[in-house]
């Protein structure tokens, strides 16, 4: 199902109550997004996109130039939640962009002590990381407690973060943490 | 939430409390604004006239930290009430549906007679025996019920007697709300106990970031039970949240104590899995009891299958000892995590886009504990406060030896994967723009960090390589397939290949697999569930949109929605059903609408197999008395930590059972008489990590500030725009006063209040930076979850 | 074409400002306050109002305003932007025609041909148009809103509402034909009647002969700081209907006096090089 940009942006006009009927595709689920096609000076590629504000879960459409350069993003009217409604932060989405200045570009690195960041490769900063893991977590980790009972934990690394992660890298996070033997393993959720 | 976003539109009473929606779920309100178009009330209590105040028909201001002083004096006029009118409530529902007919042990006793505290406390160990809290049990142990409510040991007479103290004159002077308003409020609120009408609970952090956050949720469950507005359309209690996958995130279960699915976390004295599962795995007599956590083995097995695949046998115990153990009774939360730092515990932290500096509590402290740290590596998409402590203001970095990475990550539009919001939808996301040239998307940073550790522990080996080197890590060579992880998720048929449809069919016995056995049936056979995007509404029209993404559990959009029907199985609200019992489907009956919480047939349909509609409960029967907690069965009002004024309702001050980790910082009133509270605007997010360097929100909100009160302000010789020092025991700032009529003073026992409120979104790094709030706030924490106190203590504010 | 109209809710609006925001991502607008390497020069002057004015680069703002009548707090939140006059005092006073009335009713501006002049700015009886120099080149130019009809981002030719509209989460904002958003309003009246606000009105229906923007209020438009009798004074009128003509025919002549003078120098100048 294509829809044309006009028809597109003209849903918003029926409201929150009102009750959107696409054609429900037969038998088993629609799977992909419909790709919109808009006829607008400001062209590009459409994706629709989640919210990374609160956790509502509105709906957005990323426009998008061929080189991958935001050139809009504005709430995706098709969305059950905000029928393409956006807030503040939603509305200045196209600000957390890679055209955003601020936007950190390339790894950096702060050694002891040192006054000033560094920006270094990736490779060396992974290698350098895991070997941190390793040394801080081969020194304290406590495979029995004073009891005898096996724990197999270390409480010389914690680990924070996740609300502004997605589910896969949750999860995949939560798996590496607990099978390096993590117990202070926290995030947003506690605080 | 029990409900969802879209689910609001069905409300007849919305009541927004410790949470500001207009502000903080500003698209969400949406659906409050077509709830009220239709009819609905909207009730905002906060302590300050906020933008959802503005829009509210009724306002109620309250002192932070009173909220269950407010709400006891709800349910005890809705118990008043059904005394008087029992018809104006679902009397079926009470009886049926909630466990206020269970008998409690007679030895129980409550608030009333103890000064403040329930029976088993020791004061010694600060915790209580909760022996007296259980129900009496039959010949078959089974919990004795009056389903008259007339006995005095049933629930509901224990509840009569414990909230009986709470009349509309105690709970004004303990919140400082004027009886009328008051009065007002749950009138307007407790019309939603009819059968056929629905009330929600709208709350957040309001309620949750006190010394007894819990309990503040737990009022409102009692409440909303009382008035039969749980597993209804337009009903349930609804946390907000603030982070657009934070449910997702507890989901999987980032926190210490619990491991994804909320399956408990495994402990020093769990010596085998059977013993694990002994500790956790309710049990019943009772035969109407789905006691669906009786479960617990298939999913703790699914999981370490998931986990460690081949190397997780039957003869290993599923290789439940690669899971790492933590010692029984003690708390590793955000608070101790920071304490364990700053005593030189923890060496090396993680931290992938969260900001510590800006949104831990007592932040001096928790900036200062930084430095202790032998390395710390931060994944964000521009300089945090936390990546950035080292060169803090005011702090030579000479001095501090902790080695610092910050890479650069991508923002939601430039990664594709899923996230769940507060209704529980899991909503895909696909790439749409290209990121900054170097900056990669977390999932890529961890696989990267675990095959590496992986090779250097087959290469070098030590303590528990075994673990690592067991541990199923198998994503591609390049870029990890975040479909592939999304399978692993829901879970594998192990003998077939073939994904799990659905968590009902997983097995203890080693042959299924399932990351999270919430999510399973999200990726099955027929696809990526997440990925829909068809709006087909439900077979009711209530707002489900069951084939728009994927909700957890299986897909249902209302959770215990067995109890919005009658003992018939048909809707108390005929106009906005959830799920209907259809005789005429299937073999024998089915269930129409939502998926229901459990396909057995209605009570009265069939007695033998039906099951009773709280299926989480081992009783079957939602918990108004509820022996789950550590601080009480029942909600008791108690001051914040830090209080302006003495507990009015007992002898008791705090919530007996919190841990204070610092005592000596406690402010007192003579030298801080000012309640402050902090919270977040509209035009910003959390910590500021995703917005302080975007310049059309900046502009809109530039800098912190102080609310106060025309009063406050005319007393301290305040002028509107000001700057001034608010100070606490921990810290102090200096930021802009905006004095406004929208604040206002208590007055409780005739004394004046004063309250005043800071946002929390700023610090020293970025393209708009300013104090911190959170350099007031406390180290103390939620006696159940830790969740610090960032809603109530105590504060001077001075003329710069 | 059918003339077409805003309608503003100020008793939904929630003053979330994803409008304030969403007209300056679509339109392009940069924020008002410069930034600068250690942070932004903005404040907070005692408000949530900001920035604290409309300008070239802020053509819709949230006012923010307090007040407190039988004990009970209100805050209103008010649209500020351009009202699309029928009565425009900014067309009437635009010394060269830059400002016009397209054919759905609003007012638009040829930006290539605005001087800057500042008279628009002064005239208009909601105070909305803003000029500023830039420093570098010298060159002033008006801006507003030009309801999404500029060149190149024009919405409303694509069948979209303006970008304010669209993205308003409780439906404060609706975009329509004038007479369907008249009608809507004064429904939307009559309720707020119903339940007591007996000061309710719309705002714009037969203000200076009709707005293209039109407010729904529970009170009286004073308390929302809005003009209770909006009109083009006496000498903006004289301006475009008098003044104006008359100064273009001074301007012709001048012109044309300017002309001669060239043709006459021309001529000499030829002469004089035979």
């Amino acid at each position: 199902m294509e829809l044309s940009r006009r028809d597109f942006l003209k849903g918003s006009a029926a409201g929150i109550g009102g009750v959107f009927l696409f054609d429900a595709l037969a038998g088993g689920v629609a799977l992909a997004a419909p790709i919109k096609k808009i006829q607008l000076t400001r062209q590009g590629k459409e994706t629709p996109t989640i919210c990374p504000y609160d956790a509502s879960g509105c709906g957005f459409i990323v426009m998008a130039d061929a080189k991958g350069k935001v050139i809009n993003i504005e709430g995706d009217p098709d969305h059950p939640i905000n029928r393409g409604a956006a807030c503040a932060k939603g509305a200045s989405l196209r600000q957390l962009s890679a055209d955003n200045p601020w936007r950190l570009t390339r790894p950096l690195y702060r050694a002891p002590g040192a006054a000033d960041w560094q920006p270094v490769e990736w490779g060396w900063a992974l290698d350098k990381i895991a070997r941190n893991i390793k040394d801080t977590r081969d020194a304290a980790f406590l495979p029995r407690d004073k009891d005898g009972n096996i724990v197999n934990r270390t409480e010389s690394i914690a680990c924070l973060g996740g609300s502004a992660l997605d589910n896969e890298e949750c999860y995949l996070l939560v798996k590496m943490a607990r099978a390096l033997g993590l117990v202070y393993i926290e995030h947003h959720a506690r605080i | 939430m029990t409900n969802h976003w879209n689910d609001i539109a069905n409300a007849d009473v919305i009541m927004a409390i410790g949470s500001n929606p207009a502000e903080n779920h500003p698209a969400a309100f949406g659906h409050i604004t077509a709830a009220k178009d239709k009819g609905a009330r909207l009730i905002s209590v906060d302590p300050r006239f906020t933008r959802t105040s503005a829009r509210a028909d009724i306002y109620c201001p309250l002192r932070s930290g009173t909220d269950i002083a407010f709400v006891n004096g709800m349910i005890k006029y809705v118990m008043d009430d059904i005394n008087a009118n029992p018809r104006n409530y679902n009397m079926v529902y009470i009886t049926e549906y909630t466990n206020a007919p269970y008998l409690i042990n007679p030895g129980y006793k409550g608030p009333g007679e103890l000064n403040g505290l329930f029976s088993g406390y020791d004061p010694g160990k600060k915790s209580y025996d909760k022996a007296t809290w259980q129900y009496q049990l039959d010949d078959k142990g089974i919990p004795k019920k009056d389903k008259t409510l007339k006995d005095p040991d049933c629930v509901f007479q224990v509840m009569k007697k414990h909230y009986a103290r709470y009349t509309p004159e105690a709970v004004s002077r303990i919140t400082g709300c004027p009886v009328d308003t008051f009065l007002l409020a749950i009138q307007t609120f407790a019309a939603s106990g009819a059968t056929g009408k629905a009330g929600t609970i709208l709350y957040a952090m309001g309620t949750t970031q006190h010394t007894y956050g819990t309990q503040n949720v737990r009022s409102y469950a009692i409440l909303q039970l009382l008035l039969g507005n749980i597993g209804i359309a337009g009903g349930g209690i609804n946390a907000m949240r603030g982070e657009s996958n934070v449910q997702g995130s507890t989901d999987h279960c980032l926190l210490y104590h619990i491991l994804p699915g909320y399956l408990g976390v495994t402990q020093n004295t769990d010596t085998t899995l059977a013993k694990y599962l002994e500790r956790l795995t309710p049990t019943t007599k009772d035969p109407n009891s789905a006691n669906w956590w009786q479960n617990y083995p298939k999913y703790i097995v699914s999981l370490l299958k998931a986990w460690y695949g081949n190397a997780a046998t039957k003869d290993n115990d599923f290789a439940f000892h690669f899971l790492p153990k933590i010692q029984a009774g003690q708390n590793y939360s955000h608070i101790a995590l920071f304490e364990a730092m700053d005593a030189g515990v923890i060496k090396g932290l993680m931290v992938w886009g969260q900001n510590p500096a800006v949104g831990g509590p007592d932040a001096n402290l928790e900036r200062r504990a930084m430095g202790r740290l032998d390395w710390m590596v931060v994944a964000d998409i521009w300089h945090t406060e936390t990546a950035n402590f080292w060169h803090r203001p005011g702090v030579d970095p000479a001095t501090i030896k902790t080695e610092v990475f910050l890479l650069p990550a991508v923002v939601s539009y430039e990664k594709e994967g899923s996230v769940t919001n507060s209704g529980r939808w899991m909503q895909w996301r696909w790439k749409g723009a290209n990121p900054p040239a170097q900056a990669r998307d977390d999932l890529w940073m961890q696989d990267q960090i675990t095959r590496r550790l992986k090779a250097l522990y087959a290469a070098e080996g030590g303590p528990g390589a075994e673990i690592i080197g067991s541990l199923v890590w198998n994503y591609g060579d390049e870029h990890p397939d975040v479909h592939a992880v999304a399978r692993e998720i829901n879970g594998y048929d192990l003998a077939t290949g073939k994904l799990m449809g659905s968590f009902a069919n997983l097995k203890a016995d080693g042959t299924t697999s399932s990351g999270n056995w919430l999510y399973c049936a999200s990726y099955t056979e027929d696809g990526n569930m997440a990925a829909r995007r068809d709006t087909t509404p439900d077979m009711f029209n209530v707002g489900l949109y069951p084939r728009w993404g994927w909700s957890w559990p299986l897909n249902r959009r209302i959770i215990y929605n067995r109890a919005s029907v009658d003992l018939d199985g048909q809707p108390w609200d005929k106009e906005h059903p959830v799920i209907k019992w259809n005789p005429a489907k299937g073999e024998s009956g089915g269930w129409d609408g939502d998926v229901p919480d459990g396909g057995w047939p209605p009570i009265n349909v069939n007695p033998q197999t039906t099951r009773w509609p709280f299926i989480m409960k081992a009783e079957g029967h939602a918990r108004l008395f509820g022996s789950g907690l550590v601080d009480g069965p029942l909600t008791e009002h108690y001051e914040p930590w830090e209080a302006p004024v003495p507990n009015a309702m007992s002898g008791q001050q705090n919530n007996p059972v919190i841990k204070v980790w610092r005592p000596e910082e406690q402010g007192t009133p003579d030298k801080y008489p000012i309640v402050c509270s902090t919270y977040r605007v509209c035009e910003h997010w959390q910590g500021g990590q995703m917005t302080r360097n975007m310049p059309w929100v900046i502009e809109a909100q530039p800098e912190p500030f102080v609310e106060m009160s025309e009063e406050l302000a005319a007393e301290k010789g305040i002028a509107n725009g000001e700057r001034v020092i608010v100070e606490s025991a921990r810290g102090r700032i200096e930021v802009v006063a905006v004095v406004t009529m929208r604040f206002k003073p208590f007055q409780m026992n005739g004394r004046r209040v004063h309250q005043v409120g800071i946002p929390w979104h700023w610090g020293y790094t970025g393209l708009s930076t300013g104090p911190s709030a959170n350099e007031l706030t406390p180290h103390v924490g939620d006696a159940n979850t830790m969740i610090p106190e960032y809603k109530a203590f105590l504060v001077d504010v001075k003329k710069v | 074409m059918a003339e077409k109209a805003i309608l503003f809710d100020a008793t939904k609006c929630t003053a979330c400002r994803g409008c304030q925001v969403a007209c300056k991502q679509w339109n392009g607008n940069d924020e008002y306050i410069p930034t600068e390497p250690n942070g932004v020069k903005a404040s907070n002057r005692g408000s949530y109002e900001n920035p604290p004015d409309l300008s070239p680069s802020t053509w819709l703002k949230i006012r923010f305003t307090e007040v407190e009548s039988g004990g009970r707090v209100r805050w209103l939140f008010t649209r500020q932007a351009c009202m699309h006059c029928t009565d425009a005092a900014c067309v009437r006073v635009c010394p060269n025609g830059s400002l016009y009335h397209n054919g759905l009713g609003f007012v638009e501006y040829n930006k290539d041909t605005c001087t800057g002049c500042g008279y628009c700015v002064d005239a208009c009886p909601f105070q909305v148009p803003r000029s500023t120099r830039s420093l570098l080149t010298g060159i002033a130019k008006m801006d507003k809103c030009t309801l999404c009809t500029t060149q190149g981002l024009n919405r409303l030719d694509d069948g979209m509402e303006p970008a304010c509209v669209k993205t308003c989460p409780p439906g404060a904002l609706q975009f329509g034909n004038r007479d369907e958003m008249v009608a809507a309003g004064r429904e939307r009246v009559g309720t707020l009647k119903t339940m007591g606000w007996s000061g309710a009105n719309l705002y714009g229906e037969n203000e200076l002969n009709g707005l293209h923007v039109m407010y729904v209020l529970d009170d009286y438009p004073a308390v929302y700081g809005l003009p209770a009798a909006p009109r083009v004074e006496g000498v903006t009128r004289a301006w475009k209907n008098v003044i104006q003509p008359l100064g273009w025919a001074v301007g012709g002549l001048t012109i044309i006096g300017l002309g001669m003078n060239w043709l006459v120098a021309r001529t000499n100048a030829k002469k004089e090089a035979k």
